[in-house]
């Protein structure tokens, strides 16, 4: 007799533990061939909220972390990656990718990973600055991570536009609530236990599958949210990104860009979600001495 | 004993007047509107007074722009940015800002002074901070002009076209000066409004721009009210808005531009914390206190406006600064000897004393030095909170005048905490001998811009604001361009 196989549940991740929506709604978004993909979380805005507060929990333990340490960890979440590339490959397939296809968006999601890992310890030296200021001070400027961000994830695709979305962000040191791809989920929950399992802290990283049409405004209202990333090109929703955010003055990111490619990448996507923090010390400035003696 | 014998002594230092000399700047009895190079009559005809706030005496009348004169400087910008601007080369336009710095520099004394008449600032100040910042601004983003591609590693820089700024009445020809040097420097064309009660500076400034040859509509200065200000900000060939002001209006522009494409830096308000520790050198923190929140009257959105002091050395400073502010001179900005000069309308001088109500209604205790204010014009006493709360309204909303509030914490976890419980995020102090615990609390304290053992510093090097409510962007250094340039 053949073997009957397990099916999975799908589930959210929030603060690092994976719940099901406290709503206990679903939704069966199909596929090309009109397959349900599953029995999918319809998150609620209370998942939304209790996905803020873990973000914020999360928060300062990880924006402190060594900067090494930030990039192992997104080097570490390549590797997890690579070794489930098949499963990847799999669910990209059954959501309607063709398998070359669907092998290229892994690899270059596992690259993106790279990419951004290395940056983790680099940027502050590229984008920090020492000011030379005309009084007796020591004056530097440093960028540090923002908060807690918002990510809209692209939704035409399942993996590469989140962790494109994603891994500027919390490379920078931020954590985040992330509004998965309402009709292509899969690699979104599958990712979020790639990530469960590469040391990064809970909280870190929470993903929701479900409507972002219904997400957005508690998230984007939430007064304890920092900024938002958006991926994609609707402008009635980037309208009522920047209104609602006016509540408390969030920073807005969006990007309108083709992920699967190479150069969907770069430093300023990360700096996007850091604040520029200066810092003054006065020199002591007495006596006769220069350096010419 | 010895500190008892402090409080008993009044200090009763009497200075000579030693008044700045009002003769050599030039005033025009009305002011037009600067626009595409001419000074051009408002289209409603109407002209509103500016005043002196020390002697509520008429200095100037100035117009009042309407949508219909913004509309034409918006189009004098986007013509002089097509046809003009953006074909100089950047060393040429290098040059032009540098033009504008030397001027401003030779004109240096006119503009101190008119700064101190329209505004209310002490001489003092307009003469050794404002002004020569604002030249120094220039000075430096003159250079940046030819060198941008330095500053955006691996990108294209180009410019955003014409910016649309809005600057406030505290610092009115700095903001001019911080709004216009980057703007110009990536190439854009400005439309300016400064505000309403402080407009005279910016129209010289007009005049200096003028003399530099810079081509017609390039920059254009358009004095009016709010109605100025939201007619620029919603006019639909803007591409950049540039507003520092009240967080309330911060998040008004956001709003309104939020189905635009406009680019926007704000500028806004803050609550700031300024921490003495135990093992700070007290009489210069107390200098650092009476600097954060005296300096400009307290209109300075980065003021240290919430006083923390370690319990152990509280009793000893709060008699330490109330003994110092006793000495501190309030009267006629132009005496080159007064410390605390007007306040800059009476709408916010009526602002102040509502708060002050507010505190002494919410059973805060309230010290004012025993001092004599001038009887004409708008001043007011600097004033000490003590015992207030967390959640007191002077303790979290901005007053934005010479009102501190001192609270006291035990731990530096604590101290950390309370800074940091406001939707504000500008600026923050830290007094303490111990350089690990300066860049312990200078990395946890959400605050844009960190002063160790000084506050109130500024340079045109060095990039200023805030997280949160404070607003987003940074003006000033290299991290100041990124408001005006589009990345390829």
């Amino acid at each position: 007799m053949e073997r009957l196989e397990v099916l999975k549940t799908y589930k959210i991740y929030i603060g690092g533990k994976f719940p099901r929506t406290e709503s206990g709604r679903f939704y069966n978004p199909l596929n090309s061939k009109g397959e349900q993909l599953g029995n999918i979380c319809l998150s609620s805005r209370k998942d939304v909220r209790n996905s803020v507060v873990a973000a914020r929990k999360a928060f300062g333990g990880w924006s402190e972390r060594a900067a090494n340490n930030r990039g192992q960890i997104l080097y570490r979440i390549a590797e997890m990656l690579e070794g489930r590339k098949t499963q990847f490959i799999e669910e990209l397939m059954f959501q309607g990718s063709t398998k070359k296809a669907a092998e290229n968006e892994v690899n270059v999601s596992i690259d993106r990973l790279i990419y951004y890992a290395g940056w983790s310890d680099k940027y502050m030296q590229v984008l920090g600055s020492i000011n030379p200021v005309a009084s007796s001070h020591f004056n530097f400027s440093m960028h540090v991570p923002m908060g807690v961000i918002g990510v809209v994830a692209d939704q035409t695709t399942s993996l590469i536009g989140l962790v494109s979305n994603i891994a500027p962000v919390i490379a920078g040191g931020n954590t985040c609530v992330v509004l998965s791809a309402e009709n292509l989920p899969l690699c979104a929950i599958t990712f979020a236990e790639v990530l469960n399992s590469s040391d990064v802290p809970g909280g870190v990283v929470n993903i929701l599958t479900g409507s972002p049409a219904e997400m957005i405004k508690p998230l984007t209202t939430h007064m304890d949210v920092n900024g938002m990333v958006y991926s994609g090109n609707d402008r009635s929703t980037i309208k009522k990104l920047k209104e609602s955010s006016a509540l408390n003055l969030k920073r807005i990111m969006t990007y309108d860009e083709d992920w699967i490619k190479a150069d969907a990448q770069n430093l300023y996507m990360l700096s996007d979600c850091q604040e520029v923090k200066t810092t003054w010390h006065p020199i002591e400035n007495i006596g006769g001495a220069t350096s010419s003696y | 004993m010895a500190r008892k014998e402090i409080n008993k002594s009044k200090v009763t230092w009497d200075y000579s007047p030693a008044m700045e000399s009002s003769s050599h700047i030039n005033l025009k009895k009305k002011y037009d509107l600067y626009i595409d190079g001419k000074w051009v009559k408002p289209s409603s005809g109407k002209y509103f007074d500016t005043i002196n706030p020390a002697n509520k005496e008429k200095l100037s009348e100035v117009a009042h722009a309407n949508d219909k004169d913004v509309d034409k400087a918006v189009k004098a910008a986007r013509k002089s940015y097509k046809g003009v601007w953006s074909k100089t080369t950047p060393a040429e336009r290098s040059k032009y800002i540098y033009r504008i710095a030397r001027l401003m520099q030779e004109r240096a004394r006119e503009f101190a002074v008119i700064e101190t008449l329209d505004a209310g600032k002490v001489i003092r100040e307009s003469r050794d901070v404002d002004v020569p910042l604002a030249c120094n601004h220039f000075f430096y983003y003159a250079g940046w002009a030819d060198k941008l591609e330095y500053a955006f590693p691996n990108r294209k820089v180009e410019p955003l076209g014409v910016a649309g700024q809005i600057t406030p009445w505290n610092f009115p020809l700095l903001m001019a000066a911080w709004k216009i040097a980057p703007a110009l420097a990536a190439g854009n064309t400005v439309v300016l409004k400064p505000a309403e009660t402080t407009p005279l500076t910016a129209l010289k400034l007009a005049e200096v721009i003028h003399d530099a040859g810079l081509p017609p509509g390039v920059v254009n200065i358009l004095t009016g009210f709010g109605d100025t200000g939201a007619a620029i900000v919603d006019h639909d060939d803007v591409d950049k808005i540039a507003f520092t002001g009240s967080t309330g209006v911060g998040k008004i522009i956001q709003n309104a531009i939020s189905g635009t494409d406009k680019k926007a830096t704000l500028e806004l308000g803050g609550k700031s914390a300024n921490i003495i520790l135990e093992d700070a050198p007290l009489d210069q923190a107390v200098e650092g206190i009476v600097n954060g929140i005296f300096f400009n009257q307290g209109h300075v959105c980065c003021a240290g406006s919430r006083l923390f002091v370690q319990e152990s050395v509280a009793e000893k400073v709060i008699e330490k600064l109330k003994h110092r502010i006793s000495s501190l001179v309030i009267g006629d900005p132009m005496d080159k000897n007064t410390d605390i000069g007007a306040i800059n309308s009476k709408e916010q001088l009526d602002t102040i004393d509502k708060y002050i109500k507010i505190g002494l209604a919410e059973g805060a205790t309230m010290y004012q030095p025993d001092c004599v204010l001038p009887k004409t014009g708008y001043f007011c006493k600097p004033t000490l909170f003590m015992d207030v709360a967390q959640s007191s309204r002077i303790v979290q909303e901005e007053i934005f005048g010479p009102v501190l509030t001192i609270q006291t914490f035990r731990t530096v976890d604590e101290a950390i905490q309370k800074a940091n419980n406001t939707p504000f995020g500008l600026a923050a102090g830290i007094w303490t001998d111990k350089g690990s615990r300066i860049f312990n609390l200078a990395s946890k304290l959400n605050a844009g811009v960190i002063w160790a053992n000084t506050y109130n510093k500024f340079d045109p090097t060095s990039p200023f604001g805030g997280y949160k409510e404070s607003g987003y962007g940074r003006e000033g250094g290299l991290h100041g361009l990124s408001a005006y340039v589009k990345l390829k």
